[in-house]
């Protein structure tokens, strides 16, 4: 079964663009919050992490914050 | 262990324009960075990069990229040099994941943001204390924020968050702002902005994340109540791991009109270096001529 996969992250954050680039090319589907303008979202990833660094990547719960390529493939499992 | 023709390290518009060069002179080529697009990809606009009228930052540094990849170039990303030396006629590079060896290097590090070295920095960084106004400033939306700094960083970012934010304050340690008179006049007149010339930061105070700073000036001192602060003072070279290599007072690698540094074999390239002006063209324009001098190197030396 596939992962249930979030990204928090800010339409202008060159490193949120990349690690959705890198879920794309893995053909990851996952859901995308923009904390700009969704303030909803943005509380949602500060109560996770008790931070404000973007991007952060939940996936099936298990909270990355930035763009760790190799954290990423390990909690996807690729 | 496999010895390259040439190690670039650093993947901005300096080190990847070199890949480039490198790939279209069929040299065995290794890149290896901490990210890719370095300081092009955190540029908000960019108007001045012949080819393209406008292009925002992550757009120029992902074309950057697809161009260093379209020749299958080897990329390390992810990976940091910490220290480099010389073996005979190589170059031995040991990085946070392992060891490397070529016969020439462009050393294309750039750049990194200069901190404040202030109780409370590194404890509040992303818990509102950031060094990338174009990446963070959208999640201050309605906050008080403090821009520290009076350059043209500092007005690049008191300009992205004027629509965004509830008040700025943009704490200047000198006597007044130093950026592009255009910028000075647009932040001067906005109706939230507040400019505190002669001031510095002392301490970021906060819990969980940031909620004042205290300031100083010659004769004063206050809190101001902020909950973000963007640190837009200057920035420093990436080049500490490179000993042996000459340096001017900055920091910054000394290189001759051919990219050649006091170490034979060893280039450097773009902000890194003490070349006059820091640009993205200029940077690219480094990387490729690095290259050319690192191939003439490796056709003139006798290598096993």
């Amino acid at each position: 079964m596939s992962k249930s996969v979030k990204v928090y992250g800010t339409s202008t954050c060159p490193w949120c663009v990349r690690a959705k680039q890198f879920l794309k090319e893995n053909n990851i589907e996952f859901e995308n919050l923009d904390v700009s303008g969704d303030q909803l979202a943005a509380d949602e990833m500060m109560a996770k992490t008790g931070q404000m660094g973007v991007p952060v990547i939940d996936i099936d719960g298990e909270i990355i914050v930035g763009f760790d390529k190799e954290k990423i493939k390990i909690a996807l499992g690729l | 262990m496999k010895t390259y023709d040439l190690i670039i390290i650093g993947a901005g518009p300096a080190g990847i324009t070199a890949s480039v060069y490198a790939a279209r002179k069929k040299l065995d080529v290794l890149v290896i960075s901490l990210d890719v697009g370095g300081q092009a990809a955190w540029s908000g606009d960019i108007e001045n990069y012949t080819g393209y009228q406008f292009i925002t930052g992550p757009e120029l540094a992902q074309k950057f990229q697809e161009h260093m990849l379209k020749y299958g170039t080897l990329l390390k990303e992810n990976e940091e040099v910490l220290e480099l030396s010389q073996a005979g006629q190589l170059i031995r590079l040991k990085t946070n994941k392992g060891d490397y060896q070529a016969r020439s290097v462009i050393i294309a590090s750039g750049k990194k943001s200069r901190e404040l070295n202030v109780a409370g920095e590194k404890e509040f960084k992303n818990r509102g204390l950031t060094y990338c106004a174009t990446c963070d400033g959208p999640l201050f939306a309605g906050k008080d924020v403090a821009i520290i700094g009076g350059g043209n960083s500092a007005l690049d970012a008191a300009l992205g968050l004027i629509k965004i934010a509830r008040h700025i304050y943009i704490i200047n340690h000198s006597l007044g702002l130093s950026g592009d008179a255009i910028m000075i006049r647009k932040v001067q007149e906005a109706a939230n902005v507040t400019i505190l010339n002669n001031f510095s930061v002392t301490e970021v105070l906060g819990d969980k994340f940031v909620k004042s700073i205290k300031i100083k000036s010659a004769n004063q001192e206050k809190e101001l109540a902020v909950q973000g602060v963007f640190v837009e003072i200057g920035l420093i070279p990436n080049s500490v791991f490179a000993q042996g290599v000459k340096k001017n007072s900055e920091n910054e690698i000394i290189i001759d009109a051919h990219n050649q540094t006091n170490i034979a074999g060893i280039f450097a390239a773009g902000d890194v270096t003490d070349v006059p002006q820091k640009q993205i063209i200029i940077a690219a324009g480094e990387g490729s001529k690095a290259v050319l001098s690192a191939f003439h190197y490796l056709s003139q030396k006798d290598f096993n």
